[in-house]
């Protein structure tokens, strides 16, 4: 496995170190929000560990994904709420 | 994933279950463990399986790999199916496994209670940024505020501090009096008493303050300040990340769902771990937050107990009792004070899938008029967050849950009992 993977966060390349959660390409990308709550509010992950869904994200076309618990893949492709085109 | 018949099946590969699955295969049954998270560890030994400064991890990784206990990661339950069975959905789709005996060992999560700000993202738990950080977030130069209650506030400092962060302030909302209560208790166990020294020691010169709690967080998109109150005076700290939690609870929707009986907010279980339903075992955090050595106590008696080896069981009886004094101890120093109920504002979102504040949840007279009346506690979370802050603030139980209990798509769902299509 390479050291480091280069993965896509709201059509950006972001290169990240293999093994790393998906989580952490989306800071590493500079947004702090991951989704924005049904009132309009920017959020973060909570939880950290699959409990809260606060840091749901689109992969690969799958919504509702995650980030905190999925590991990143070369080539993935993640959007944020915030980002996304509607 | 093909459909699957087992003779023990375990959920959860935290510690308890590690420990489960090891005796419960040792013992020749044949043995799966499944987990949510992409390796096992649980959240203790989280990202540790291939390296970990702990011998202890080392020695339950190194016996599980020689175990023939398959580990499937990646792996949600979502609904116990018919009579012996659960529902799981993994990558490849939803499938059932089938089980002559089950052990429960879903462990805990942290306990969030809400005050004004508190959804600003970079307002973690302690757990929750610890676990982000095991996760390759960057926090070299960093200033952490860590905030709540028990024993994690200083092990999660101490990791933090050693990758880098600023630690500006721990926050400890239990009284002097409390811990040094819970000190003379640590006396009595060595090994206890070291931890906490090690823990003191990698913290020269942090800022440990008893009686202090978050009142507000502030920012603008997110955190940027944290105001403490000690119930005189408040003051205001800057800080990038907030980790803050009160405590842990029992991941308890796997055993409701399967109708085990809870007593005091946890699984009840004999002295062999098994549940009121028979057949059905349970250990570590689930049936009660006491740490780590308990919760491989009572994994390998779980483990022996399901594989018909109940001779065994005794030899983990005095460290389980141990482990039940410490987690009695626990409770005791670090009781939420009562201030916590009045940090949550009107206007302050309690259920943060759905978004509904504190007022809205007031006008009902219970959990279910309010979840009816304004969705509370049923977003995708399916009040893992706010059921225990509504329990702390306002002393509404919600001991139901109904399938499915993670999010799955009904496009899945209605393929099961389907006949597989390999």
């Amino acid at each position: 496995m390479p050291d480091s993977i280069t993965v896509e966060v709201n059509g950006r390349p972001v290169n990240i170190a293999a093994g790393s959660m998906v989580s952490t390409a989306v800071a590493l990308a500079g947004e702090s929000a991951l989704r924005v709550s049904v009132s309009g509010e920017p959020r973060g992950p909570l939880c950290g560990m699959g409990i809260c869904f606060e840091c749901r994200v689109t992969i690969d076309g799958r919504a509702h994904q995650r980030a905190c618990q999925i590991l990143c893949r070369p080539g993935m492709q993640v959007w944020t709420d915030a980002r996304k085109k509607s | 994933m093909p459909e699957k018949k087992v003779e023990v099946l375990v959920v959860g590969a935290g510690p308890a279950g590690i420990a489960a699955a090891c005796c419960a295969s040792e013992a020749g049954r044949k043995v799966v463990v499944l987990d949510d998270n992409p390796s096992p560890g649980g959240q203790i030994w989280r990202r540790e399986s291939r390296r970990s400064s702990s011998p202890q991890a080392v020695y339950w990784f190194d016996r599980l790999r020689r175990s023939r206990a398959e580990v499937l990661c990646g792996v949600r339950v979502v609904g116990g199916a018919d009579c012996g069975a659960l529902l799981v959905d993994h990558d490849d789709g939803i499938s059932e496994i089938q089980y002559d005996k089950l052990i429960l060992a879903t462990g805990a999560r942290e306990r969030f209670l809400p005050f004004p700000g508190w959804t600003l993202p970079n307002v973690m738990g302690a757990g929750g940024l610890q676990a982000m950080v095991k996760g390759g977030l960057p926090i070299e130069g960093r200033s952490v505020a860590i905030a709540g209650s028990g024993p994690l506030l200083l092990a999660v400092a101490s990791y933090l501090k050693k990758m880098g962060a600023q630690i500006m302030l721990v926050a400890e909302q239990a009284g002097s009096v409390n811990l040094m209560r819970f000190g003379f208790h640590l006396i009595g166990e060595p090994a206890k008493l070291r931890e906490a020294f090690e823990l003191r020691w990698g913290l020269g010169g942090i800022r440990y303050r008893t009686a202090g709690w978050p009142v507000a967080a502030e920012g603008n998109g997110k955190l940027e300040s944290v105001t403490f109150s000690n119930g005189r005076t408040e003051w205001k700290q800057r800080c990038d990340y907030l980790a803050c939690g009160f405590g842990l609870v029992p991941n308890l929707e796997i055993p409701l769902l399967l109708g085990c009986e809870i007593q005091h907010g946890a699984v009840k279980v004999d002295g062999h771990q098994q549940t009121t339903v028979p057949g059905i075992f349970c250990a570590g955090e689930t049936t009660g937050v006491g740490g780590l050595d308990l919760a491989l106590a009572e994994g390998q008696i779980a483990g022996y107990a399901a594989a018909g080896r109940p001779e065994r069981v005794r030899e983990f009886s005095a460290a389980r009792a141990k482990g039940l004094r410490f987690k009695n101890a626990l409770d005791r120093a670090f009781t939420l004070r009562e201030e916590l109920r009045t940090i949550v504002k009107s206007e302050t979102l309690v259920c943060r899938c759905e978004d509904v504040s504190f007022e809205k949840l007031l006008q009902h007279p219970s959990w279910r008029a309010a979840k009816l009346q304004t969705r509370c506690g049923m977003g995708p979370c399916q009040g893992r967050v706010c059921g225990p802050a509504v329990e702390f603030l306002l002393g509404w139980k919600a001991e139901s849950v109904r399938p499915p209990i993670l999010p799955t798509s009904l496009g899945r769902l209605a393929t099961v009992g389907e006949p597989n299509p390999s």
